[in-house]
């Protein structure tokens, strides 16, 4: 497999960590290991013998579309800050500098997969036509999801921490058992209809997420079934202020070896890049080949949320130097050069920015506050009578501040304001 | 009808459901070639193969959270926790996914994933393996929480469980795993409803509520008190969550007298629940304040003591000469 070294900032340069780094090299080699990159930061495509091939099938069209994806989430994200700034929004969670890694990978993905975001993949949102609008429900507080996973096969943002990772291996089990299933009825030859694509399940995940338990049991399962699932960790060096040097001693991608499978670093700055490493691994997957785990290498340029402050825990000169690979310019350099596109085309990618932006702001201010009986009704599927009871309670609590005709007449002979909720309120 | 063990029978209503419904399955640590450390899962392995009858690696988040994973393709997964003590690794995945999902989702998913937990003392055990944690699972919101007490409703309950499309979490009272009962696998009867308590003794002095293993303590109690002239209704509440408060309240109110016991620690316990909740329906009807009999508040004790910290029959009966008093 090819690769391109990048520097890493895995590891600090002071006496600790530099001994940490020897002792990693020496029993793991480099810390900089290799890494697939196909489009380097100046515009020029390299070559690699496994996933050039995977590149090659990219044509104009699809990088002009992985451009203009990549270019519409980071206006999305600027507005979604903005929004938050204006106290619109709670929270945001802003994924600048991750677009390639987001955009690369959710383009690989079909239809039939199935997707678990964590919580920042806004820009795998899009791929996957949900409307960018329903993400911002959950940081407006209008609701804890926002849309229906079943409409895109992308399921909602978790927000504990890797919880989805084990959801993403039971459900690739699923997905096993029903192509079983599937396969036995073909061969009694009872299946009139074509057979369903083979799916996959891919399961976003940072760096930080990377030492909680459950990534591990994940692993553990996928490989013990061999379950089709593809793991993305987007590794952008800092959970909230603690840098990933404290998450591993060794390339995240590494640890694919300790469960079994394949993993690979990926320049997550590089959407040619994931792109093809993502197609392949989801091949491997939906052929029954087992799970696989990518670490896309990149940086988030912003804070970990709109509530962090970068400035307390990193320096600016880290931010700077990953500006220098950032993901839009280098594609738009290799468009350019290759005459893919033109201004005409970055104009009207601009105009799209914008008018999705308007989109998002309006919908915003629009959405409407839910009903709390849209909760009681949803906390359980089947009757529950607690929940009945406590809903009937809160009904007549309410129903004791209605205002009544009586409560707003001055009129002589009006029955007492107090005798109207006398009995309802309580 | 045919008598069985409790652990028998759940192994019935587990082969029942498996035969019925092809998206069933079973998953959770030694449950294939052993049939589980309690046996419960005997010989599912060899009659529905390794598909259907999981057996998983030792890892608790990980058989519930991938449980959810099938349940949103659309399994039904029966996991089981190899002890009460060891469903902490798991409760992470309980309480904020498989619990709030349906909730998360605005309606659009549902989880129906059953949880089966061994639970309660008197086996002699070791730390770990004899704890009553349901009052932690029941505070939370979108589970539902059951808890047998026979063969018969042993049956059912697993099946129940498993056709509801809530999650359910089913206590299972592994020192009862070999009371033997009266089960019909054909007509639930009155086990028709798994939320519903059951009057099992009738009576007008005093109730005493109980479920899970302290349900023969309360009968047996009942039948000393009796003795002693009183009589003594006995409730088995078989559902923790929801409580059939109006089964409750209706033999408060016509008793007067109301025992709590569990083996769970009094504080912050079930009983609590119920005391308040009784106060507030049949204040009036009460002659004596609702008392709980439950375990102290300590970790479980070493085996060696387990018999005074375990409610039994003289703590019932201490109770209710507390309640019959005022």
């Amino acid at each position: 497999m090819g690769a391109t070294h990048l520097p890493s900032t895995e590891f600090d340069e002071t006496a600790a960590d530099d001994q940490l780094e020897a002792e990693a090299e020496a029993q793991l080699g480099s810390p900089a290991e290799p890494m697939v990159q196909l489009l380097a930061p100046d515009g020029t495509l390299g070559t690699d013998p496994v996933f050039s091939a995977y590149a090659e099938k990219l044509d104009g069209e699809k990088l002009r579309g992985f451009y203009a994806d990549m270019a519409k989430i980071r206006r999305f994200d600027v507005e979604a800050t903005a929004l938050q700034r204006q106290g619109q929004l709670a929270l945001w969670v802003p994924l600048t500098g991750q677009e390639a890694a987001q955009i690369g990978s959710g383009r690989a993905s079909q239809p039939q997969d199935y997707i678990f975001p964590t919580y920042r993949e806004h820009g795998v949102a899009l791929t996957r036509n949900v409307d960018l609008a329903e993400l911002l429900r959950q940081f407006r507080g209008v609701s804890n999801g926002g849309w229906n996973p079943k409409d895109t096969n992308f399921h909602l943002y978790t927000l504990v921490l890797a919880a989805q990772t084990p959801h993403a291996v039971g459900y690739a089990m699923g997905i096993q058992r029903d192509q079983k299933a599937a396969a036995a009825v073909a061969a009694d030859g009872a299946q009139d209809r074509p057979a369903e694509p083979k799916a996959a399940v891919m399961v976003y995940f940072g760096d930080g997420a990377s030492s909680e338990g459950d990534v591990h049991e994940s692993m553990v399962f996928a490989a013990s079934y061999n379950a089709p699932v593809v793991f993305f960790c987007q590794n952008n060096h800092w959970a909230i202020s603690v840098p990933s040097s404290v998450q591993t001693r060794i390339p995240l991608s590494n640890r694919a070896k300790g469960y079994g499978f394949p993993g690979i670093r990926v320049d997550g700055n590089d959407a040619i890049a994931v792109h093809a490493v993502t197609e392949w691994a989801l091949e491997h997957a939906r052929e029954g080949k087992g799970p696989v785990l990518i670490e896309a290498f990149t940086y988030r340029v912003g804070a970990h949320t709109t509530a962090d402050d970068p400035t307390k825990y990193r320096e600016s000169a880290e931010e700077t130097l990953w500006r220098a690979k950032d993901p839009l310019d280098r594609l738009e350099k290799y468009l350019r050069a290759q005459g893919l596109a033109d201004d005409a085309f970055f104009d009207q990618v601009k105009a799209d920015g914008d008018e999705l932006a308007a989109y998002v702001r309006k919908t915003t201010y629009d959405l409407e506050t839910p009903d709390i009986r849209t909760a009681f009704a949803n906390t359980y599927v089947e009757a529950h009578p607690l929940v009945a009871e406590e809903l009937a309670w809160f009904e007549e609590y309410s129903a004791g501040f209605a205002e009544t005709p009586e409560h707003n007449s001055a009129e002589p002979g009006s029955p007492d304001p107090d005798d109207a909720a006398t009995g309802v309120a309580r | 009808m045919t008598t069985m063990t409790i652990a028998k029978a759940i192994n019935e209503g587990l082969r029942a459901t498996l035969d019925n419904n092809p998206r069933t399955l079973l998953m959770g640590e030694d449950i294939g070639a052993l049939g589980g450390v309690y046996r419960v899962t005997d010989g599912l392995l060899a009659e529905f193969g390794a598909d259907r009858v999981v057996d998983t690696p030792l890892a608790e988040s990980g058989i519930i959270g991938t449980a959810i994973g099938l349940a949103l393709r659309g399994y039904l997964p029966v996991c089981e926790i190899q002890f009460d003590g060891f469903v902490f690794p798991g409760f992470n995945q309980i309480t904020t996914q498989l619990a709030k999902m349906h909730a998360r989702s605005n309606g659009n998913l549902t989880v129906p994933v059953v949880v089966r937990i061994p639970y309660g003392g008197g086996i002699g055990s070791i730390e770990h393996h004899s704890e009553s944690p349901e009052a932690l699972f029941a505070h939370t919101a979108g589970l539902r929480i059951i808890t047998p007490s026979n063969a018969h409703d042993a049956y059912w309950m697993i099946r129940q469980a498993v056709e509801c499309q809530d999650p359910v979490i089913v206590f299972e009272p592994k020192r009862r795993y070999w009371l033997k009962g009266e089960v019909d696998t054909q007509n639930p009867g009155a086990s028709a409803d798994p939320f519903k308590a059951h009057v099992l003794r009738e009576g007008t002095d005093a109730t005493v509520v109980a479920y899970g293993p302290l349900v023969p303590v309360a009968l047996a109690a009942a039948d000393a008190a009796a003795e002693d002239g009183h009589s003594i209704e006995v409730i088995d509440l078989r559902s923790i969550s929801p409580i059939d408060f109006d089964t409750v309240t209706a033999s408060a109110k016509k008793t007067g007298r109301l025992v709590v016991a569990h083996e769970a620690p009094t504080f912050g316990g079930i009983g609590g629940e119920i005391a308040a909740r009784i106060s507030e329906r049949a204040f009036l009807s009460l002659e004596a304040p609702v008392i709980r009999v439950g375990g102290f508040h300590m970790p479980y004790p070493v085996a060696k003591v387990e018999e005074d910290y375990l409610p039994d029959i003289d703590r019932i009966l201490e109770a209710l000469d507390r309640a019959l008093a005022y």
